[in-house]
């Protein structure tokens, strides 16, 4: 008689294992500014991660986005280690895995809001279906961008590209979403707008989030933050949580 | 195809609208340079050529000269050799088996029309007027298809009866003959008269001056060379084949064959030299369209570093951003090229219709054959996509984070 099968719990989204990043490595001048990191982020779950400036938390937002190596260490995506990748496979890793959202918005200026958020489609697939143009136009009139979608980002308010960058990270339903300073460059009222729909994205599209940020305030509304301080991990837990 | 490629690049190059302007302007400058540089020296060159080989053949046979051989004594102890040898005075002589060359020539692919000839120097006498003549003994049908003596003539008509001829408009100008008008001939110990039946314009004036073209039979008697021909003319199909076909001939049988390249040498000099003018003139113009497209588009690079580093973030593999830029060369180099050879055609117009000699036609006839332009315009193409291959590699290279930290 065999024995009952245990349910195996689902891989987390990422994990990263004893991340360590070196800058001029084997030079006289090298330094290490990511001392071996580990955490995980699962599905659906919007995390915070703060620290001081130089704390590193750019240089780890790099690393999880897989625009920069790390040095050491191990970090798999959905289970697939993807340290080592060669640059095409860690590309296409991102395209179908991440969306970004920066600080400074970060549109491209030449194109209309609507060709912004349709640019990953066509960037994957070398054309716009109607189904992909009509999504991209049902996203930005849910976060409001209905009657703006033909202008070019100089014609949009900060608040309302930042909405667009969220509508183009998010329009081809990545699992998670790197969010770099989302609010950094917004007054207080746009700012929380910005905060909010994402929160409404996650909460629809059950997206992960990971947001770095340095205002507290946005920090005590995610479900968990991470603390870095001069390249270590020191608190990873609930927004008002105890320190590690 | 590239739909992605296609429209980042296109928008990427209207954004920068001025600096397109002026990169595709400066483009087709270039190309319609070397268009209408071509097509100038092209037509020409193929002018100076038809009116060389208007009047001569591509290919002439004749016998080889009188050589004298030097003096050998039989080899033996003390005997001298004699070495110094009078050159012999080279005098008309025909070429052997003549009647049957001609079908075989004529059956060479290479060759088109094959004319016998008998040429000689004489005096043309007018009552108290003699000239020195170039007596040219033909069969006017097959010369016709050498030189085109019928649409030569300013004056009769062309007929090669016996005791008729044909002779250079100055000559009868020199001699105060018109058509219709008997001219003594004199060549040797033989003296004969003709009736002119046709002046002809054979575009050289020297020529104008001493030629006379007799039948082949009148002119074989006036030399004393019954049944003889002291040349073969040859046009051929392809008149750049002329050197190899005339070396051709020489190893193969036992006669001189000169080209018209031979004949004239200096002219092919002197179109040789303008053609390696020409081409280095082509060479620079492109090379400076290389550069042009190239610097403008390494400074694209520089300004659109964020929005490369966005597209490598979004998921754009180094070789979407390779492609994205080598299409903008294609594009401005394509753009420049049609806009170019546009150019090349008006300029051509003016050079036509306003560059006129002095009988107020123009200097000659110069055309943009569609090949020409449309092998510039592949050209201009192609070195816009070189031009774009080292700022395409570079942006393909920028690293996507430190891009949008900038």
């Amino acid at each position: 008689m065999s024995a009952p099968a245990v349910a195996t719990p689902p891989a987390p989204l990422i994990e990263l294992d004893g991340i360590r990043k070196s800058y001029n490595v084997g030079m006289p001048n090298e330094a290490e500014v990511l001392h071996g990191l580990s955490f995980s982020i699962g599905h659906g779950e919007f995390a915070a991660l703060i620290g001081p400036s130089g704390s590193g938390k750019s240089t780890l937002l790099n690393i999880v986005g897989l625009l920069e190596r790390m040095t050491a260490g191990s970090y798999r995506i959905e289970g697939d280690e993807v340290n080592g990748l060669d640059d095409t496979a860690l590309t296409l890793r991102r395209r179908t895995t991440l969306g970004f959202v920066f600080q400074f918005h970060h549109l491209l200026p030449a194109f209309s809001a609507l060709e912004n958020v349709t640019l990953p489609a066509l960037m994957r697939e070398g054309r716009i279906t109607p189904a992909r143009r009509e999504r991209a136009r049902a996203v930005l009139a849910a976060i409001g961008l209905g009657d703006s979608m033909d202008k070019r980002p100089g014609e949009l308010s900060g608040g309302m590209q930042q909405r667009v960058a969220i509508a183009r990270a998010l329009v081809l339903e990545p699992p998670l979403v790197l969010a770099d300073e989302p609010t950094g460059n917004l007054d207080t009222a746009s700012s929380d707008e910005v905060f909010a729909l994402m929160r409404r994205m996650h909460a629809e599209l059950n997206t992960s989030f990971l947001v770095v940020t340095h205002d507290p305030r946005l920090a005590a509304r995610c479900d968990r933050v991470l603390e870095l301080v001069d390249g270590r991990l020191v608190h990873d837990g609930a927004a008002a949580g105890p320190a590690l | 195809m590239l739909g992605f490629e296609r429209r980042v690049a296109t928008r990427f190059l209207r954004e920068g609208r001025m600096q397109t302007v002026l990169i595709i302007v400066g483009v087709a400058a270039g190309v319609a340079v070397v268009a209408y540089i071509s097509a100038l020296i092209t037509g020409l060159q193929r002018n100076t050529i038809e009116k060389t080989l208007g009047a001569q053949a591509h290919l002439t046979l004749s016998p080889r000269d009188d050589v004298v051989l030097a003096a050998r004594a039989p080899a033996s102890a003390g005997a001298s050799e004699l070495v110094q040898t009078q050159p012999r005075a080279q005098r008309p002589r025909s070429i052997g088996n003549w009647r049957l060359l001609v079908p075989l020539l004529e059956a060479m692919p290479e060759v088109a029309a094959v004319s016998p000839m008998v040429s000689a120097a004489g005096l043309a006498v007018r009552g108290e007027a003699s000239k020195a003549i170039a007596l040219v003994g033909v069969d006017l049908d097959r010369y016709d298809r050498i030189v085109s003596l019928r649409s030569k003539v300013v004056d009769g008509t062309a007929r090669l009866g016996p005791g008729e001829g044909i002779i250079g408009r100055d000559l009868a100008e020199d001699l105060g003959v018109r058509v219709g008008d008997r001219v003594g001939i004199v060549t040797g110990g033989v003296n004969d008269s003709l009736r002119v039946t046709a002046l002809v314009d054979l575009g050289v004036r020297e020529l104008n001056r001493r030629t006379v073209i007799v039948p082949l039979r009148t002119a074989q008697s006036l030399v004393g060379l019954p049944g003889g021909a002291t040349g073969l003319d040859l046009t051929l199909v392809d008149i750049w084949s002329a050197q190899t076909l005339a070396d051709d001939l020489a190893a193969r049988w036992p006669y001189k064959a000169e080209s018209w390249q031979q004949a004239n040498a200096q002219l092919v000099a002197a179109l040789n030299a303008q053609s390696v003018s020409t081409a280095v003139i082509r060479g620079v113009v492109m090379i400076v369209v290389v550069l042009g497209i190239a610097s403008v588009l390494v400074v694209s690079v520089v300004q659109k570093r964020r929005e490369i580093g966005i597209l490598r973030a979004m998921g754009a593999t180094q070789g979407q951003v390779l492609r994205i830029f080598l299409l903008q060369g294609a594009i401005v180099g394509a753009l420049g090229s049609a806009l170019g050879v546009l150019l090349a055609v008006v300029l051509i117009w003016t050079f036509t219709h306003f560059v006129l000699g002095s009988d107020g036609l123009p200097l000659f006839n110069i055309t943009l054959a569609p090949a020409l332009a449309l092998r510039v315009a592949a050209i201009a193409t192609v070195c816009g996509v070189l031009a774009a291959v080292a700022p395409a590699r570079r942006a393909a290279k920028l690293d996507p984070a430190q891009a949008i930290r900038m």
